[in-house]
């Protein structure tokens, strides 16, 4: 496995990312319960350390901008100003500008960062308490943070035992930079080992004259709490000790919080020093909550594009399975080399542990895949919170099973459809709080978002306790439009299921949330090409409920192998529900009554030796392999069983994108080709061929 | 795509192809598009796929659908014999990379082939469908069919589904 370096700029984007989800979710939870301490902090750490590492990273727009808010939320957490509405707002908004801020400042327009800020002061104006917020010019932003160094918060909670703090001043020698030291890198070492907090010196910085740009004028102090011992410290000056003014003090207090002085360097330099030198310094106040927050946040991080995290656990597991499984290769070498007769009981033993082995090996691979579902689900608060203003509706998030661990991409791709699934729910499912009164609901709409593991399986569902789907509306709509004959009497299956073709919408005017009927058929091939299933219930009066099936994985499946005519196929094996023979009293009688009996149900079946034009005349005893699709259940013919399969899926090449009834090919053990069965779409196939036979 | 253009101006320009032999007729196909040339391997049929793309096989792993140009061209399909090849060629269609191969009545060679002007070019073209041409070469004196893969790759995309 290769290691890649990723670019620290990079780094920064997708700390930044996991900064933005934490100080959301902190803000989505502070309009639940405003007091609440811990979330504040929360907050406040989030903006905080966007605010340093922006500016270790060149993104100054960015911290002088988070700077403001961070003092707000500073002033927060002193119980100086309260939290309000407003303020979530206003600061909801200073996120998605510091975002852009981060992936787009080239289109960010000049000015609206100061309009943010301009509101910002308002709000806490409005909330009585008027003392000024930073305004965005350079030169406020010293003393600012001069007045907000000696702020000692109230809060107070002793660091874990283990950890312990050091004080650590050091001056680089003055041709540092000359033979390479990069002092940004040993303070990053620095803060590799703990928690540390860094304050740089710039009291030494001669007058722009007599400069000389190659020297070396800066000290820096961290405050570091770290489990590590003081030598760990003392290597990281390994190379330059001896020329260093370097000293490590041990300190009783662990780290407090303070704006990172690192930003201080982007200030004049004259007068820094007076506010920040390392001798004058107050006490550190201490963090309330040192390691937790920033290592396990409550809620699931949204995961970057192309990173993911993997438990250690997992890694170790996987080093163990990995040297069993060296361990049986050389079985197996010793074995072929041994010069006695090959011994076949001796080599099933190690192709029974192998297989073992190799089974374990696979789960836990995908197990790295995995995310949990809810890194996305703590999006859609948003989502929901945003547009339920902006139509003047009461509706709350409910979210259940957030822990339910999908594939990575599955993940990824499921964030569009459950937008718009969601944004549906709100705009057309959840009436006006006046209309739900009006029909002895509680005014508060609810949208409810759930996720767990049926089978091989994950089912998400969103549903709301709404006025449910307009039948009627669908039906004349679908009739106006053809999809079904005037008059017929559809199913409320087969007549929902009209809401994911393309173009169909019943809203009567155009919002711009929705009604414009583009969406539900994106949203139907996006599940799709997941190979899952979208399933839609609804009851007048009491709301909708769709119902998304995913497979696990989109790289290995548990298949069937069967055999028709010369060829082999893989039946997913989480769609067959059971194998039976199919009796010659159930055969010979004709194509439009392909009925089988089992257990008093009428099950129908499929000749895939038809279906799929094979010659050839099919073996006495042909077996059916009975699989279910949502709602049906339908027998497909083949020739024989060939056992189960452990399927490696191979998607199509676009030549074959018109070819439906395959969702994918497999390499077997001979090196031959196998198609894998896509159950629903070859039911499909089979029912629409079908109908083609009986209608001349 | 790697597959030269033939110049609007000047004068003889030649192409560095693979001449392949289909129903007794030489064709070329750009060298900077092969991949492999393989000997005939087992052929996964797929039901319900159009005819001319009705084959999968394995290419060192990789699941790669098997073309007949034969029948894009109108001819009847072909007998496997000992001079078969498969040549899978290589290229990228809307900056995605896209592996087929074709299949072949034979192999013949390397080498430069001349593209010749439309007026000296003899009516043999017009046996086959001259859409997937690219144009008429010359090579030791034969007259050879250059494919233009763009629209080879083209007609064997599904267009509607």
């Amino acid at each position: 496995m290769s290691v890649v370096q990723m670019e620290p700029v990079e780094i920064f984007r997708q700390e930044a990312e996991e900064l933005f989800a934490q100080l959301e979710a902190a803000l989505l939870d502070l309009e639940g319960s405003p007091q609440d301490k811990e979330t504040i902090a929360s907050a406040f750490r989030a903006l905080h350390t966007i605010k340093g590492s922006g500016a270790m990273f060149g993104f100054d727009a960015v911290a002088k901008f988070t700077h403001h808010v961070e003092t707000v939320f500073d002033r927060v957490r002193s119980g100086e100003v309260l939290v309000s509405p407003g303020l979530i707002g206003v600061t909801l908004t200073a996120k998605d500008h510091m975002r852009r801020l981060i992936e787009a400042p080239d289109q960010v327009a000049p000015g609206v960062g100061d309009a943010i800020l301009a509101e910002l002061r308002r709000v806490i104006a409005d909330s009585g308490q008027g003392a000024p917020v930073g305004r965005p010019d350079p030169a406020q932003l010293k003393p600012a943070q001069a007045t907000n160094a000696p702020a000692v918060s109230p809060q107070s909670q002793p660091s874990s035992p283990s950890a312990a703090g050091f004080r650590i001043r050091f001056a680089l020698p003055n041709n540092a930079l000359v033979i390479g030291t990069n002092p940004v890198l040993m303070i990053r070492e620095l803060l590799d080992l703990g928690e540390g907090r860094v304050k740089g010196d710039a009291s030494a910085v001669p007058a722009l004259d007599i400069i000389d740009p190659e020297h070396c004028y800066l000290r820096w102090e961290v405050t570091l709490t770290t489990s590590q011992p003081a030598e760990a410290i003392e290597d990281v000056f390994l190379f330059v000790r001896d020329e260093s003014d370097l000293s490590i003090e041990p300190v009783s207090e662990p780290l407090g919080q303070e704006p990172a002085p690192i930003f201080a360097l982007a200030a004049p330099p004259p007068g820094v020093g007076d506010g920040s030198h390392p001798t004058a310094r107050p006490p550190v106040e201490p963090d309330p909550q040192p390691e937790s927050a920033r290592k396990a946040p409550p809620v699931a991080k949204a995961q970057p594009a192309g990173v993911v995290k993997v438990n250690a656990e997992r890694i170790d597991s996987l080093m163990d399975q990995v040297g069993e499984l060296v361990i049986a290769q050389s079985r197996l070498k010793q074995l072929a080399h041994s010069g006695e007769e090959l011994s076949l009981l001796a080599l099933r033993a190690i192709a029974e542990e192998m297989e073992r082995l190799v089974a374990e090996l696979r789960d836990t691979t995908m197990g790295i895949r995995m995310v949990p579902i809810g890194s996305l689900f703590t999006r859609f608060r948003r989502v929901v919170r945003d547009l339920s203003r902006e139509l003047g509706k009461e509706v709350q998030l409910v979210t259940q099973g957030e822990e339910t661990e999908l594939d990575k991409t599955v993940v990824e791709s499921l964030n569009d459809p459950l937008v718009h699934l969601i944004r549906n729910a709100v705009d057309h499912g959840v009436e006006s709080a006046a209309e739900r009164l009006a029909a002895g609901k509680p005014a508060e709409g609810t949208v409810l978002l759930t996720a767990a593991h049926v089978g091989g399986q994950v089912l998400i569902t969103v549903s709301d306790d709404g006025k449910g789907l307009d039948r009627p509306r669908i039906k004349s709509k679908a009739e106006e439009r053809g999809l079904i004959a005037a008059g017929a009497d559809p199913t409320d299956a087969e007549l929902f299921d009209l809401i994911f073709h393309p173009g169909f919408s019943t809203a009567g005017s155009v919002t711009s949330v929705s009604g414009r009927g583009v969406g539900m058929d994106v949203v139907k091939k996006t599940i799709d090409g997941l190979r899952g299933t979208i399933d839609v219930s609804s009851k007048p009066g009491a709301g909708s409920r769709m119902t998304l099936r995913l497979p696990l994985t989109l790289a290995i499946i548990d298949g069937l192998m069967v055999r028709i005519g010369d060829g082999r196929y893989i039946v997913p094996l989480t769609a067959v529900d059971e194998i039976v023979e199919l009796e010659e009293a159930d055969d010979g009688q004709s194509a439009a009554n392909n009925f089988l009996y089992i257990r008093d149900e009428l099950v129908p079946f499929l000749r895939l030796r038809d279906l799929f034009s094979l010659s050839g005349d099919p073996p006495p005893y042909e077996k059916v392999v009975i699989v279910s699709a949502g709602e049906r259940r339908v027998g497909l013919v083949v020739d024989q069983m060939l056992g189960d399969h452990q399927t490696v899926i191979k998607s199509l090449s676009r030549m074959h994108a018109d070819v439906k009834c395959f969702s994918g090919a497999t390499i077997l053990g001979d090196g031959r080709v196998a198609l894998i069965l896509d159950i629903i779409h070859l039911i499909d196939f089979g029912q629409s061929r079908e109908e083609r036979l009986r209608t001349p | 795509m790697s597959e030269a253009r033939k110049p609007e101006t000047g004068k003889p320009e030649t192409l560095q192809s693979l001449t392949i032999g289909l129903a007794g007729e030489v064709f070329a196909i750009p060298v900077m598009v092969v991949r492999d040339i393989l000997d005939p391997l087992p052929v996964t049929a797929v039901p319900t796929a159009r005819q001319f793309v009705n084959g999968l096989i394995n290419v060192r792993g990789r699941v790669v659908p098997l073309v007949d140009l034969r029948l894009k061209l109108g001819l009847p399909p072909a007998e496997t014999t000992k001079d078969s090849r498969f040549v899978v060629i290589e290229t990228d269609i809307d900056g995605e990379n896209v592996i087929v191969a074709l299949r072949t009545d034979k192999v013949y060679e390397v080498g430069d082939v001349e593209f010749v002007d439309g007026e000296e070019a003899p009516r043999i073209g017009m046996r086959w469908n001259p859409e997937l041409l690219h144009g008429i070469g010359r090579r030791n004196n034969r007259f050879i069919m250059i494919l233009d893969l763009g629209r080879v790759f083209a007609s064997i995309e599904p267009t509607d589904f």
